[in-house]
């Protein structure tokens, strides 16, 4: 309560809000407005062409029953596919190949400066930061079965070719996304390590600590929150990320389809706006609780730091 | 002070009348299509831009006029124009005049997306010279519960296109006897093309279309020309009814897996990649597929001397048969021979800011006279009766062959959906998925969810 004062001493309450009037009425339209109007939506058969556009109706809950119709849902292009498809992408891209490999990195490089950890940051935040239309095209000529540089390079190495987009199309999106996405997981650990005190680290060599007893015992437990902010965080971008659609389009036969670009399917292509609606209210649902993860671990560390 | 305002007064009406003038003397007009110059329709581009439009501009500069038109090139898929318009539409936005597929009229119209000409323009639009020309068959192909949206650029068929060059190779044909070839039962076809895989290894024998990635394309050269071999169409026209199951599904269901799954005639692989039409024009350009099943815009348009996938010698080693039923006189309607004819045109955009002109331009363009310009470029069956198909016997002989035998989609609203569906299905059995049992069980599935059970026929 003393707090409080202390802050309406400086500016009046009324003053305060009228300054963040604006803010808030941005928010509202921009983002609470059609988040709850694609809520109302998804409870009716609303579409862009045929006849229910110009007549939608109230459906109830028949969108989502028929988004977890579990009799025929892990079929190729249902629900449960591209949940599956994007589990496994999820798993294999963020948790397992990204942030890993942005540690790793990270590690290899602490306390060292040159030129190879100027190029190697280069190089990696350059694969980040580049526009997507060009990287996706770039990794379609990469990938290719029949021109493709990688196959290229493997038939002169006379190790035969791999049909990628064909026959492991969700192994291919899984690699591009590890190379597209390793620089930020790279450059928050880069940074973690750099604040932990330089004493710890001295501390640990002249008690004699082999380079593994470093990691476990001063690296790891000191980074740990921001192993957790990263997870978190690749989890939710990953989660969302359509860049893959300009590679594989989510095929061959949905086999690399994930649940955003089955929501772009289903809204823009079948033009079905109430079902689309209705995915992508189960898509807030799951960024919701990851989101919620990922506030509440940041309390927690807030409350110990 | 009172001088000073009149002064006022009088600059600011001549402003306006200066920009009131300027205003109704300069029109534009922009039309857009699926087509791009150097790429896919490329001689649509070279009609409009080099032909039809100077001439119109000319015309409407001579009824002192000032109209400038301008083409919007669209270089994506049909489907990804559709979902453009479609958006458009909605917003009240888009070019005054479309490049538009018949089949998608219904949905568009009974989302209120589209309007016919004549409401969009007034009655004014009957007095045209070219309507007299035009059958009723044609103008159907634009068409809705007997209302015109559009004018078609002409209407298709589809045959088995074959290379004459491997066919003489492998010994089917004599080399240089001028020997045509016609299978006469999809056992033969497949004879054909089983021969071909033993005798030629690295030729993909036999290329129908299956799979989602082909869209359209594959509902009208794959689906419809084998489902139609078994004596059955998609939608019953007398019953107002889809065929959801029926013994004539899981047959041609089983003519897919014949060829992609148990024998390997056709590359699954080339069906279902992304790009997968392009990819497939590309091997048969470059003797790769051997025959393909494809309408006649794949000779006219995409094999044409000139264009993206053009065959320079096309006339020498390209040829076409018809595509036969299961059994001589097993098709639809008892056909020994089936095909189905679809078509595209132009439409005017209902939002259109200046539909007299807009109208005045298509009609214009679908005039005798510039029709024949385009014949010159592309000949083909033309909407107008007084436009014959010149400088290309080939093209006559499959529009004297197969118009008598074709058949067309049922303009529904539900169509798209159902022929989505259909696409599915296929993809589900080449790409080993699914039986065809299963995939005709999830297909009626599909359909009952679409346009409800009383509108299915299911024959066990």
């Amino acid at each position: 309560m003393g707090k409080n004062k202390e802050i309406q001493q400086i500016l009046p309450r009324a003053t305060g809000f009228f300054f963040l009037a604006p803010a808030f009425f941005f928010i509202g339209l921009f983002l609470l407005f059609p988040f709850i109007w694609v809520f109302i939506i998804s409870f009716t058969n609303v579409a862009l062409t045929g006849p229910t556009a110009l007549n939608p109706a109230f459906v109830g809950l028949e969108n989502y029953v028929r988004l977890f119709d579990f009799s025929r849902w892990m079929r190729s292009g249902e629900f449960g596919n591209a949940l599956r498809n994007t589990l496994y992408f999820v798993l294999g891209s963020a948790v397992l190949g990204q942030a890993p490999l942005g540690l790793a990195i990270a590690l290899a490089f602490h306390r060292r400066r040159g030129p190879l950890r100027e190029l190697v940051f280069s190089l990696a935040t350059m694969a980040w930061i580049l526009p997507d239309v060009a990287v996706a095209f770039a990794w379609i000529a990469f990938l290719d079965y029949d021109f493709g540089t990688l196959n290229t390079v493997l038939i002169n190495l006379g190790l035969g070719k791999i049909d990628w987009y064909f026959q492991h199309p969700l192994v291919a999106i899984t690699i591009f996304n590890v190379w597209r996405g390793t620089a930020f997981s790279m450059l928050l650990f880069s940074a973690a390590l750099g604040s932990i005190p330089p004493s710890f680290w001295e501390t640990a060599e002249v008690a004699g600590a082999s380079s593994w007893q470093r990691f476990k015992d001063v690296i790891l437990p000191l980074i740990l929150p921001h192993i957790l902010t990263d997870l978190i965080l690749i989890t939710l971008w990953t989660f969302n990320t359509f860049t893959p659609y300009l590679i594989t389009g989510g095929g061959p036969f949905f086999r690399s389809e994930t649940v955003s670009m089955y929501t772009y399917r289903v809204a823009f292509k079948f033009l079905e706006f109430g079902r689309g609606a209705a995915v992508a209210v189960v898509m807030m649902a799951i960024n919701f609780v990851l989101a919620t993860g990922y506030l509440l671990s940041l309390r927690r560390r807030r409350a110990y730091g | 002070m009172r001088k000073c305002f009149k002064l006022l007064f009088v600059i600011g009406l001549s402003f306006a009348l200066l920009g009131i003038a300027t205003f109704a003397e300069s029109i534009k007009l922009t039309v857009t299509s699926r087509a791009v110059r150097g790429g896919v329709n490329t001689l649509l581009v070279q009609w409009l831009e080099d032909v039809v439009f100077p001439a119109f501009e000319n015309w409407m500069k001579e009824q002192g006029k000032d109209v400038v038109v301008e083409f919007i090139e669209f270089g994506g898929t049909d489907e990804a124009l559709k979902e453009q318009y479609a958006l458009d539409l909605k917003v009240g936005r888009g070019a005054d005049i479309l490049g538009f597929d018949g089949f998608w009229i219904p949905e568009f119209d009974a989302a209120g997306l589209v309007k016919p000409l004549d409401e969009i323009v007034g009655p004014s639009i009957w007095e045209w010279e070219g309507w007299k020309h035009i059958p009723p068959s044609m103008r159907e192909i634009l068409g809705y519960q007997g209302k015109v949206y559009g004018l078609p650029l002409g209407t298709d068929v589809r045959v088995i296109f074959y290379r004459r060059d491997i066919f003489e190779k492998a010994g089917i044909i004599p080399a240089g006897s001028g020997l045509r070839w016609q299978p006469r039962s999809w056992e033969e076809l497949l004879d054909t093309a089983r021969y071909l895989k033993e005798s030629l290894p690295g030729v993909i024998p036999l290329q129908i279309n299956a799979g989602t990635q082909m869209g359209e394309a594959t509902t009208m050269q794959g689906w419809f020309m084998v489902l139609l071999g078994t004596g059955i169409h998609m939608y019953d026209f007398y019953s107002g009814k889809w065929y959801a199951k029926h013994p004539g599904i899981l047959e041609a269901l089983n003519f897919y897996k014949t060829v992609y799954i148990d024998e390997k005639l056709g590359d699954a692989r080339t069906q279902l990649i992304p790009g997968a039409r392009a990819r497939t024009f590309e091997l048969f350009r470059d003797g790769k597929i051997a025959m393909l099943v494809e309408g006649d815009w794949f000779w006219r348009s995409v094999l044409a001397p000139g264009s993206e996938w053009g065959l320079p010698n096309r006339n020498e080693v390209v040829d076409w048969a018809m595509m036969p039923a299961e059994e001589p006189g097993a098709g639809y309607r008892g056909q020994n021979f089936v095909t189905i004819s679809g078509g595209t045109g132009f439409i005017l955009n209902p939002n259109t800011k200046h539909p007299a002109e807009a109208w005045a331009l298509m009609g214009f363009a679908f005039s005798r006279e510039m029709q024949l310009e385009f014949q010159k470029l592309q000949p083909r069956i033309r909407a107008r009766d007084d436009v014959p198909v010149i400088g290309d016997p080939v093209m006559s002989e499959m529009a004297k062959a197969l118009l008598r035998l074709t058949t067309v989609r049922p303009m529904l609203p539900g169509y798209p959906k159902i022929s989505y569906e259909a696409q599915l299905m296929t993809e589900r059995v080449v790409a080993g998925l699914m039986t065809p049992e299963e995939a005709m069980e999830a297909y009626a599935e599909a359909l009952k969810e679409i346009v409800g059970e009383e509108s299915l026929i299911i024959v066990e």
